[in-house]
């Protein structure tokens, strides 16, 4: 049972503009009570595409995130996934679900199970794996995240960085299409965001689709293909790095730039 | 590289009307029952049984409670008739349920009592009043005349020996010297129990342990019985000062743990900041560590005063007339005997009423922490 | 040689001054240590004089002889044969029974209401969790000592054996007690309990076998209705086997009592339901907490996971559940060993009342007292020491 990982080959450029877009949203609004948090948002994200989205606290960004899959509800417009709307059916947040990953800021690790049990036990409850081959692929994926020998050790036992690894790691044991990164390293310390944003970059290069909220700009400019600036619930611009970083078209951007950008 | 353009967030191209909401409008209430009551089958039948219980419950209670009760009267064949409830019963009998074996002709300086009581507790719970200067002379002045209320002897009252004091006043006085005796001592032990001197710790942790592993009632026997043995022949110490010096004890091993609990709680850089300020350790705990830990295991506190209240009433068992000992007594009247619900309604109504207003003020004290007012 | 600071100290000691002393933080506090001490053993020796001279003054005896002296007192309710004829010391074993069989009573009760209260708490259905609160609020500020007088006087105010009440024609409620129908003992019973012990053993091995199987093949066998089948199904089949035994003691009213059934004490059982409500409803607020306390991001992880609500609940929720309610759930159920004293005020002889009657019959009340406290330490110890264990057991392993 060698080689259960997937390598997917990053598409061509011209191979992406033909592809119908893996994620769709269309005007997508959202409430919490009274406070409208996202607003008529679009977007589109194609297969192998890596796309961050920034922005000032309080943009939406993480709550846009959320909704793809489903962690929050938007009242308004559409979320469609792989073909699949995601609505209220049971049936149909579980089968988008399955195929994306999410990555939180608070690592969210199991702490009453080690490393190993962690990963494996989305394997084995959900894709019904056995025992040995979800092992297997956990210690794959633990030396592709490079700490295959915190195997047994339980996740208050390792550094936040390492932390975050198992993190990713875990999501990637579910074998997702789509990773969903929020906020990743905001809690860490910065010695170890780079082992982090490294993992990160290295997952970018098999050609995983990801879209990541964070402020670490300069992951932004290695790896996304487009970036996005959200603003009070709305996406603001968009554009690759080059274009975003080297001509920010909208005085909001450039306002946003200049403080993150200032130290 | 790709021609950027085609990476812009596209229009949407409708296929069908997009999902419409307005978050002005209001859950209609329709709605609102359907989603917190009928999710689902299993949801819908026990919401039917529970509100088919309860409305039979309800109807029960109007029925018994007050349509078919009996309000007042001083005869008590008219509530022998009665189907309902016979409220007369408190009516009749509030006196000795309120205010125990005390002279029937001072009752009026009870009322007294409890007025200034629950004056100088509710001044004394408010922040803006929080202040040396306004606190103690305003709870001298409180005790001397709570004193002299009730003991009298002076100013031409009669005088009532504590072992005619009872009821509601008694309650509230036992709570109050068990509360304001034994939250120093559970400071005190709760230090102790900290302390890195071994003497210090092994005494606060004997204590301590030995005290809450036993019940309530092993220590009122004690202060009953045993301690008048620990004094020297000829002297006597009141039985009312002994039973509550009993139950501030016990309550202070419980409050010292949940102190010790903040204590804990507290970074050792707090303690290092202080001591690079030259501060002495009586100066650190009183105005550093103390403050912080009493903040931080303000919860569990309160919790443990609400029951430092309903404790009181264990004194039934050694023969002080709180407010359930003169229920107790008071139904034994063969003319009224058998109306003991109401009368225990009675007297449950009241613990819960004060039970109530604890737990709201220590709710309140909490936001007042939270926002930093204190 | 010189040492490590460079200093070449070795074998001169600081000069040792008076002043150097009387500043120096070890000796300060040894010295308080010692006066604290003294204090406390002049303390002690102090009230220990009094103690026995007042005792002597009075002619009261003391040790622990009198545990060996006839008691010469009946109990009403005893687990063990016992008579006035037997010693004070048998008396306090009676009194010990007691306390343990309505405390073991009472734990059952309330974990078993409180569990339904506190789940209910939580319960997306708004009648149940508003209902479950309501529960909760009455029972946990009511005194316990008040509750328990109006069980005791409510039962005691039933009418008598004439004119009991009926309970569907199997139980009848008087002011002797509740008295109901058993089953007429049959010797298919102890066959029955060991098809129970046995049922639940399968059980216990049927889901250890569910869980090899689900991580050797990756299905999920639920194994919820096949254990409760083997539970309930196995006494059954022994029940069947002895001829399924229908006979009945039914009581039968025989002047101013009733023959046959059992009959429940209503001392005991105002004391049973008293602590066990009042138990009751802080076991709801601690479960309560329990199910509460697994932080929302580790359920959103499960559930972006895909995990159905079982699963997270099950495997996320329950097993960090388990030790957030473990050790105050344990504390709970002293407490509610320690509220059964409340029985002297019902007239059930319990420990703390048969130690008041020996105390009042032999004056020794340190002695009386003492053994008492003993007994309560003692169950406090051994409660305490388990809970330290279970801590060290299932404590989530940190740096």
């Amino acid at each position: 049972m060698s080689n259960i990982i997937a390598q997917t080959q990053s598409p061509s450029p011209s191979q992406r503009l033909d592809q119908e877009p893996m994620i769709k949203l269309r005007d997508v609004s959202k409430w919490y009570g009274h406070f409208q948090v996202l607003h008529d948002v679009s977007l589109d994200v194609r297969k192998g595409e890596r796309v961050v989205i920034c922005g000032p606290s309080g943009s939406g960004k993480s709550t846009l995130i959320r909704c793809i899959n489903r962690l929050e509800e938007h009242q308004k417009g559409e979320i469609i996934v792989n073909g699949i709307e995601m609505t209220d059916n049971v049936k149909n947040i579980e089968k988008i679900r399955r195929n994306i990953g999410m990555v939180f800021q608070s690592f969210n690790l199991f702490p009453h199970l080690n490393v190993l049990d962690n990963l494996t036990i989305g394997p084995m409850l959900v894709r019904h794996m056995k025992k040995k081959d979800a092992e297997e692929l956990a210690m794959q994926f633990l030396e592709k995240v490079r700490i295959p020998e915190q195997a047994q050790k339980y996740p208050l036992q390792l550094s936040g960085g390492q932390q975050q690894r198992v993190a990713i790691a875990r999501s990637l044991c579910m074998q997702p299409e789509i990773m969903l990164f929020d906020e990743p390293t905001s809690a860490l310390d910065p010695e170890m965001i780079k082992e982090v944003l490294d993992t990160m970059i290295e997952l970018a290069d098999s050609g995983m689709t990801m879209i990541c909220v964070t402020h670490e700009m300069g992951f932004a400019r290695t790896v996304a293909d487009n970036v996005i600036l959200m603003a009070d619930g709305k996406t603001v611009e968009s554009g690759t790095p080059e274009e975003f970083f080297g001509n920010p078209k909208n005085p909001r951007t450039r306002l946003f730039l200049e403080q993150i950008l200032k130290h | 590289m790709t021609t950027q353009s085609q990476h812009a967030p596209k229009m949407a191209t409708p296929l069908e009307p997009v999902m419409q909401f307005d978050p002005n409008a209001k859950v209609p209430f329709a709605k609102w029952v359907q989603k917190h009551l009928f999710t689902s089958l299993w949801q819908s039948l026990m919401t039917l049984v529970v509100a088919a219980l309860l409305l039979r419950f309800a109807w029960f209670v109007l029925k018994w409670g007050v349509i078919d009760a009996v309000f007042y009267t001083p005869d008590p064949d008219v509530c022998r008739a009665a189907a309902g409830a016979c409220w007369a019963v408190i009516v009749e009998k509030h006196r000795p349920m309120l205010f125990g074996l005390y002279p029937y002709d001072e009752h009026w300086r009870l009322v007294i009592m409890m007025v200034v009581y629950l004056s100088t507790i509710v001044a004394s719970l408010m922040p803006k009043l929080w202040n040396f200067k306004i606190l103690i002379p305003l709870w001298i002045l409180s005790v001397t005349s709570i004193g002299i209320l009730m003991f009298g002897g002076v100013l031409g009252l009669v005088y009532v020996p504590t072992s005619e004091w009872g009821g509601l006043p008694l309650t509230m006085i036992l709570f109050s010297g068990t509360v304001l005796i034994g939250m120093p001592v559970a400071v005190v032990l709760a230090l102790g129990r900290r302390s890195p001197m071994p003497v210090a710790r092994g005494v606060s942790v004997v204590f301590i342990e030995a005290l809450r592993g036993v019940p309530l009632i092993t220590i009122l026997f004690v202060a009953v019985n045993v301690f008048p043995l620990f004094l020297p022949a000829g002297v006597e110490v009141n039985k009312l000062l002994r039973i509550t010096v009993g139950i501030a004890i016990f309550f202070a091993c419980y409050q010292a743990e949940v102190i010790r609990g903040g204590l804990q709680a507290i970074p050792t850089g707090q303690y290092e900041a202080a001591a690079s300020l030259n501060m002495s350790y009586w100066q650190t705990t009183r105005k550093i560590i103390l403050p912080q830990a009493l903040r931080i295991s303000l919860p569990a506190i309160t919790n443990h005063i609400i029951a430092a209240m309903k404790n009181t009433s264990f004194v039934i068992i050694i023969g002080l007339f709180d407010i359930l000992t003169a229920t107790t007594a008071v139904m034994q009247d063969p003319l009224w005997r058998r109306y003991y619900i109401e009368a225990y309604l009675f007297v449950a109504a009241v613990y819960l009423f004060f039970g109530y207003a604890l737990s709201l003020y220590a709710r309140q004290v909490e936001k007042w922490i939270n926002s930093g007012r204190i | 040689m010189t040492h490590i600071d460079g200093s070449d100290q070795r074998g001169a000691k600081p000069r040792q001054t008076l002043s150097t002393l009387l500043y120096s933080k070890s000796f300060r506090t040894a010295v308080t240590q010692v006066v604290m001490a003294a204090v406390v053993i002049f303390i002690g020796l102090f009230l220990y004089q009094n103690v026995v001279e007042n005792l002597r003054a009075q002619n009261i005896a003391t040790g622990f002889g009198f545990l060996e002296q006839t008691s010469q007192f009946d109990i009403g309710e005893k687990m063990i044969t016992y008579s006035a004829r037997d010693s004070y010391g048998r008396a306090f074993v009676v009194g010990l029974l007691n306390t343990l069989s309505v405390s073991a009573a009472g734990i059952f009760l309330a974990t078993l209401i409180g569990f339904t209260v506190g789940i209910s708490r939580i319960s997306s259905n708004w009648l149940l969790s508003k209902v479950a609160t309501g529960y909760v609020e009455i029972v946990r500020n009511i005194p316990v000592i008040l509750q328990v007088i109006f069980w005791s006087v409510l039962l005691r105010n039933l009418p008598n054996a004439r004119n009991a009440v009926e309970v569907y024609g199997v139980g009848f409620l008087t002011n002797r007690g509740l008295t109901f129908a058993v089953p007429a003992t049959h010797p298919i019973h102890s066959t029955m309990g060991i098809a129970l012990v046995a049922g639940i053993v399968l059980a216990i091995l049927g889901s250890i076998w569910a869980r090899r199987h689900r991580e050797s093949t990756g299905t999920y066998v639920n194994m919820l209705w096949p254990s409760i089948g083997l539970v309930i199904g196995l006494p059954v089949l022994a029940w069947l086997f002895g001829g399924a035994p229908t006979a009945i003691s039914y009581p039968v009213q025989k002047g101013f009592n009733f023959q046959g059934g059992v009959t429940i004490s209503p001392e005991f059982t105002a004391l049973l339901i008293g602590i066990a409500l009042y138990a009751s409803g802080f076991i709801a607020e601690i479960v309560r907490a329990g199910l509460q306390a697994t932080p929302k991001g580790q359920i959103e992880a499960a559930r972006s996971m895909g995990f159905r609500p079982w699963f997270v609940t099950r495997y996320v929720v329950l097993p960090q559940a388990l030790r957030v309610i473990v050790p105050p759930l344990t504390s709970q159920y002293v407490s509610l060993i320690k509220n059964s004293s409340i029985a002297v005020v019902v007239g059930y002889p319990d420990l703390v009342n048969i130690g008041n009657t020996v105390m009042n019959q032999t004056g020794q009340a340190v002695e009386a007292i003492a053994v008492m406290m003993l007994v309560y330490l003692t169950i406090s110890l051994i409660t305490s020491t388990f809970m330290n264990f279970y801590n060290r057991l299932v404590a989530i392993k940190e740096r």
